[in-house]
């Protein structure tokens, strides 16, 4: 076990996925010679040279359909995208052909790529470098989508999805890249995609939340005099439904909480299925705290978009009454 | 109105009726010559079948690519078996040249599963029918395959309208960045639907193109199955010699419907359209065989017999066909489905 950054754990599984299997390929813009804005491929372009490890041209749809066709020459590709929002381009690509080319082939090719991208608000960024744009991704079908929030998962979900035979999205929350730390497995380490993660037990109200807002709904829980369970489903797609049913049937309060504006956003599917498979479980309505239904904001009010420990709090609140 | 562009400097093989400008390519045999006609006379049975297929309401709304044969035979036949090719929907039928039979490629316009086949079982992905977007996926195979030490290139088809979408620039860019083995094979019939290629662009020729991302541009007569061949046989060549992509630019004129639910009198030049349409290219290589002395009558009979059989039995069998199993809905969604895929 080494202490680690989620960066530096996403760096690790690229490092241990590339040595494991030949076929491993990184491509993106400034993942080579830079090992990426943010350093997440640092050392793969020295360590397994320019044809695994490739600078592409800035074209993002470009870069996933060659994805695509290097799949069909064996390769198993692992393109980063710089950011969340650098990526729509790329949902030509995503939407037309890689969630589609296997059904296309009447099952009998496989197109094992893995699109990551740091992704998420809170930095202090400029405008298109804070969005959570992963309900465009789930909503398509052929494609699964996870999201770590801890190093350890980032490491192992990133494995998981480089290994598995069909296109996987890895979400990385940049909010805590550098700040969210801890032990992380050396060598292989595989977190099966699906599986949720119990964050902290509780026994008054379930708050679901994913990526860099797990901590949000973990410090909530602190600041509360409430039992709270936080469940963290780091797999979006295939989902652990039985974990958040559980919780459900034990707490029968749920609190749902992303980023991303909340008009089908992905916490609209979770109260969907809380509604449809636990609904006589429930004390109270779902409720949901999300990023607002307008542009990702001008940086100096962005706090102010983003869920926080008190709008968290004051959800829980008007659940217990 | 629209204005033609100069067909004067295209690259040609085939002289005119007279036997004027006739050449030989150096290389390609007389048995390479006839099979080369064997395949424009398949691809012209399927096309012509088909429309009447649709018409009797046995297959569904159909791309058309009458007079485009020598486009689709000329560079497929420039290609060895290892080498992958890139159809869009107007090369619905290439699989034909490669040994696919009829049955497939009519199921995949009956909307039947059976049409879909493995690419890699005929080294020739599956028909794209967004416009452009396969062109990313053929660069990244050519280099995938150049990354790997191989020495198979690909092809891709593609028309004129693809040329202003982005993935074409993404896809012909990587192409050439990466020096990957890749012929780009311009389908320029004039036409995008009912938009003309003035509409589309202000380039002199799409072959022009070609300079901007720094590699070579041709253009050929797109109604020349040998000037055609010749090109991308060298294009080929310098793919594989390590010389990285090129643009071929196959002109000619659209002069058939865009597809089977298309009625073109409201937009197009008819005159033209009866003018190309007796340039047509499969006619204008069986008279340059002739003259060769390498076909007569008979031959042409049986070829084109041939293929009309193989038409005859390709629908039957495609009929014969049990319809689908709704299951596949979900069979092959995934290779591993996550468990609330049936939730509907």
């Amino acid at each position: 076990m080494a202490e680690l950054t989620l960066l530096e754990a996403v760096n690790d599984a690229l490092h241990t996925e590339l040595e494991r299997d030949a076929d491993v390929m990184v491509l993106g813009e400034d993942v080579g010679r830079a090992g990426g804005v943010f350093r997440a491929t640092a050392g793969l372009l020295e360590r397994f040279g320019a044809g695994r490890c490739v600078d592409t041209p800035l074209a993002e749809a470009g870069l996933l359909g060659g994805a695509v066709g290097l799949c069909m020459a064996g390769w198993r590709p692992v393109v980063e995208m710089q950011y969340d929002a650098f990526s729509y381009p790329c949902l030509d690509q995503l939407i037309t052909h890689v969630g589609r080319y296997h059904w296309r082939t009447g099952g009998r090719m496989e197109f094992p790529l893995t699109i990551r991208m740091p992704y998420g608000g809170g930095v202090r960024a400029p405008e298109l470098h804070g969005d959570s744009p992963e309900a465009y991704y789930v909503h398509t079908p052929g494609i699964k989508v996870a999201i770590p929030s801890t190093p350890a998962d980032a490491k192992g979900l990133l494995a998981a999805a480089i290994r598995d035979p069909d296109p996987v999205v890895i979400f990385e929350p940049k909010l805590v890249y550098r700040t969210a730390r801890g032990e992380v497995p050396e060598g292989d380490y595989v977190v099966p995609l699906g599986k949720a993660r119990i964050a902290r037990e509780g026994t008054d109200v379930t708050l679901i939340a994913y990526g860099a807002m797990v901590n949000v709904c973990e410090l909530t829980a602190e600041a509360l005099d409430v039992s709270c369970e936080v469940i963290d489903i780091r797999s979006l797609r295939p989902l652990d439904e039985e974990t958040i049913l559980d919780s459900v049937a034990k707490t029968g309060r749920v609190v749902i909480v992303h980023e991303a504006p909340r008009t089908a956003g992905f916490g609209a599917e979770l109260a969907a299925l809380i509604a449809e498979r636990a609904i006589f479980d429930l004390q109270g309505p779902v409720l949901r705290v999300t990023g607002y239904d307008v542009p990702y904001p001008y940086w100096t009010i962005e706090d102010a978009y983003m869920p926080s420990v008190e709008r968290v709090s004051a959800a829980v609140r008007s659940l217990l009454g | 109105m629209y204005a033609a562009l100069a067909d004067t400097d295209l690259g040609r093989v085939i002289g005119d009726d007279d036997g004027t400008g006739d050449r030989r390519v150096d290389g390609v045999d007389d048995a390479e010559l006839l099979a080369l006609y064997r395949s424009l006379v398949l691809l012209r049975t399927y096309d012509e079948r088909s429309v009447v297929y649709h018409s009797q309401g046995r297959i569904g709304t159909y791309a058309i690519f009458w007079n485009h044969e020598a486009i689709q035979a000329g560079a497929v036949h420039a290609l060895r078996d290892d080498d992958w090719i890139f159809p869009s929907y107007r090369e619905s039928a290439i699989g034909l040249l490669r040994g696919m039979p009829p049955t497939t490629i009519l199921q995949w316009w009956r909307g039947h599963p059976s049409g879909w086949w493995n690419p890699a079982d005929w080294n020739l992905g599956s028909i794209a029918v967004p416009i452009a977007t396969q062109v990313p996926h053929a660069a990244g195979l050519a280099w995938g395959k150049k990354l790997r030490g191989e020495d198979s290139c690909a092809l891709v088809f593609f028309g004129d309208g693809a040329t202003s979408e982005g993935a074409f620039h993404e896809g012909i860019n990587l192409a050439a960045v990466m020096n990957a083995p890749l012929v780009l094979m311009c389908n320029n019939n004039q036409w995008a639907i009912s938009t003309p290629i003035a509409a589309q662009t202000r380039a002199r020729a799409l072959a022009d193109k070609a300079v901007g991302y720094g590699i070579p541009g041709v253009r050929v007569d797109g109604l020349d199955v040998l000037a055609v061949h010749e090109a991308t046989r060298d294009a080929v060549d310098r793919a594989r010699a390590g010389g990285g992509p090129t643009l071929i630019e196959a002109l000619h004129y659209r002069a058939a419907p865009h597809g089977t639910a298309d009625d073109p009198r409201a937009y197009v030049d008819s005159a033209r359209v009866a003018e190309e349409r007796g340039r047509e290219c499969v006619g204008r290589y069986e008279r340059y065989l002739r003259r060769a002395g390498l076909l007569d009558d008979a031959l042409v009979a049986e070829i084109k017999d041939a293929a009309l059989q193989a038409m005859r039995e390709g629908i039957t069998a495609a009929e014969a066909e049990a319809p689908a199993d709704p299951e596949l809905l979900f069979a092959n969604a995934y290779v591993g489905p996550p468990g609330n895929m049936r939730n509907g």
